[in-house]
């Protein structure tokens, strides 16, 4: 590994100024990026251990939910307003990782995690694009099972690993920078990006910016909310699909609303407004489970070894929305 | 000589203390060797005041820096659950975790979980459910299934808890121990023991 210096940051200021240098990567809770300088894909000169701001409090806010950056993911999923008010972001939260990691693991870290595609995290490989701009895509031809089946480009097929994320696209989330210029508020659909042509970037966020707080808005039916993780052990492996769904049903058992998103599909939380319109109006069923599934998996582009996901995230659409809607 | 004492002779020799520092001192040479860093921690009760190179991990800390080789290591990127520890009560993975994020914590590895002589109640049921073969995993298994249990107190939720939404801690089925000990890998294949044991330990407390 490659040496550091370690300072631990008092105050968002000082973090921020310590940002102005771009060798310096801030630290949270280290379980992705501690791992990536093992494996010598991030080299930062210095770490700025953001973990002891005061920036860890969960707090009710004009009628929703601020969750400070810093806060563990463990602390989030076990709050008991997440648990009663957003249970789709409490569930997400306990279907990633181990309990040990979740201990660590920051929600601003969560957003900023890397991909796992094996070719971007072993830099013995030649060809990423992500890893290396220009050198080329190796999981286009080689293993890419697990990888993006919407929204991928030539450059790069790789999937976002957070589960955490997926729940929060479905909860219309907002996170909160701090960055040279002041604050700024991001939605999360807009936090992180499509790969195009610089898959290099994952996220909006620009290196001098630091995350503050996930902002989660009043969601009278997050309660109806659930998520979903299909994968290839029943616990503790990331996503082949994943299914975030909230549902708003009326007096008669119509539904008002829906919200719906999707992980281990693409480079981003992949949320599917269109799917959610085709669920307005509908009376919960079958029927309505699979218009939706078609809706959202429309523009599906598999590659030669991830067509299973295509048919996988249908069927998991209708089940997740089957649950949701049974919910009381 | 315990295998412990074998290992113990070789870090004195310098076998295994020498080639980390050539190799670091190679690459800080050639960055401009960023400055160590001065942490303070409490471990198994016994506080450690120290000048560290930031690169070294709890882990490393522990076993290599301090000679407590209970805590092991598999994998080292936190796939496996063998490092784990409790760091301020709570159960972490040592190996990605920098030792100097840690200052002014309290660590408690496997080592300091007995009272004398007396085992704690986890490692009592390890003893009495068979609950390991090889034993690589087992300080990690049994630091976290210490955690386990005070977060079943707590009322923590898991993967598999039917109902997030109740706030009443979830009962301590078999499914719920394999669900929250997934964090901890045991190639001998001991899990229906080790959900055993961490069964009749959580009977045991709750009595």
């Amino acid at each position: 590994m490659r040496a550091f210096a370690y300072t631990r940051a008092t105050d968002v200021g000082a973090a921020l100024a310590a940002a102005r240098d771009p060798d310096v990567k801030f630290l949270g809770g280290g379980t992705n990026l501690l791992d990536l300088m093992k494996m010598g894909v991030e080299r930062p000169g210095h770490l700025v251990d953001v973990t002891r701001l005061p920036l860890a409090a969960i707090e009710q806010r004009e009628g929703g939910l601020r969750l400070g950056a810093t806060a563990r993911n463990s602390d989030v999923a076990n709050h008991p307003l997440v648990r009663q008010r957003y249970r789709v972001l409490s569930e997400a939260l306990v279907a990633g990782a181990s309990p040990q990691l979740r201990n660590m693991a920051t929600m601003g870290g969560n957003l900023m995690q890397r991909t796992r595609c094996a070719y971007f995290y072993d830099p013995t490989f030649a060809e990423c694009n992500k890893r290396v701009p220009g050198s080329g895509c190796a999981a286009l031809q080689g293993h890419h099972r697990m990888h993006a089946i919407l929204g991928a480009s030539e450059a790069c097929i790789a999937t976002h690993p957070s589960d955490a994320a997926v729940a929060l696209a479905a909860l219309d989330a907002v996170v909160r920078v701090a960055g040279p210029g002041g604050e700024r508020a991001i939605p999360i659909v807009d936090f992180h990006r499509l790969p195009g042509d610089t898959p290099q970037l994952d996220t909006n966020l620009r290196g001098d910016e630091l995350i503050t707080a996930i902002d989660l808005p009043a969601l009278p039916f997050g309660r109806r909310s659930h998520y979903l993780k299909v994968r290839d052990r029943n616990s503790y492996a990331f996503a082949l699909v994943s299914v975030a769904a909230a549902l708003d049903l009326d007096g008669q058992g119509v539904i008002r609303q829906a919200r719906l998103a999707l992980g281990g599909v693409a480079h981003k939380p992949w949320r599917v407004v269109e799917a959610e319109q085709r669920l307005v109006g509908q009376r919960p069923g079958d029927g309505a489970w699979r218009a939706a599934a078609e809706a959202a998996l429309a523009g599906a582009r598999p590659r030669r070894d991830n067509a299973f996901k295509v048919e996988l995230a249908r069927r998991s659409i209708a089940r997740a929305l089957a649950t949701t809607a049974a919910l009381t | 000589m315990s295998r412990r004492g074998f290992l113990g002779s070789m870090v004195a020799g310098g076998v295994v203390a020498t080639w980390p520092a050539d190799a670091q001192s190679a690459d800080a040479a050639s960055s401009g060797a960023p400055p160590p860093v001065r942490t303070a921690l409490t471990i198994n009760g016994h506080r450690h005041e120290l000048t560290l190179d930031p690169r070294v991990t709890l882990l490393d800390l522990l076993r290599e820096h301090l000679g407590l080789t209970g805590t092991k290591k598999g994998c080292d990127h936190g796939q496996c659950g063998a490092c784990t520890v409790l760091a301020d009560g709570r159960r972490i993975n040592a190996c990605l975790s920098l030792a100097v994020a840690h200052d002014g914590e309290q660590i408690v590895t496997v080592e300091g979980l007995a009272r004398g002589e007396t085992l704690h109640p986890v490692q009592a049921a390890f003893l009495e459910q068979d609950a390991f073969q090889c034993g690589y995993c087992t300080p990690g298994q049994i630091c976290s299934a210490v955690a386990l249990l005070d977060e079943v107190r707590a009322g923590a939720v898991s993967a598999a808890t039917a109902d997030v939404s109740r706030l009443a801690p979830a009962a301590l089925s078999d499914e719920e121990i394999r669900e929250r000990m997934s964090g901890n890998l045991c190639r001998c294949g001991a899990y229906p023991n080790i959900v055993a044991a961490v069964r009749a330990a959580g009977g045991r407390r709750a009595a």
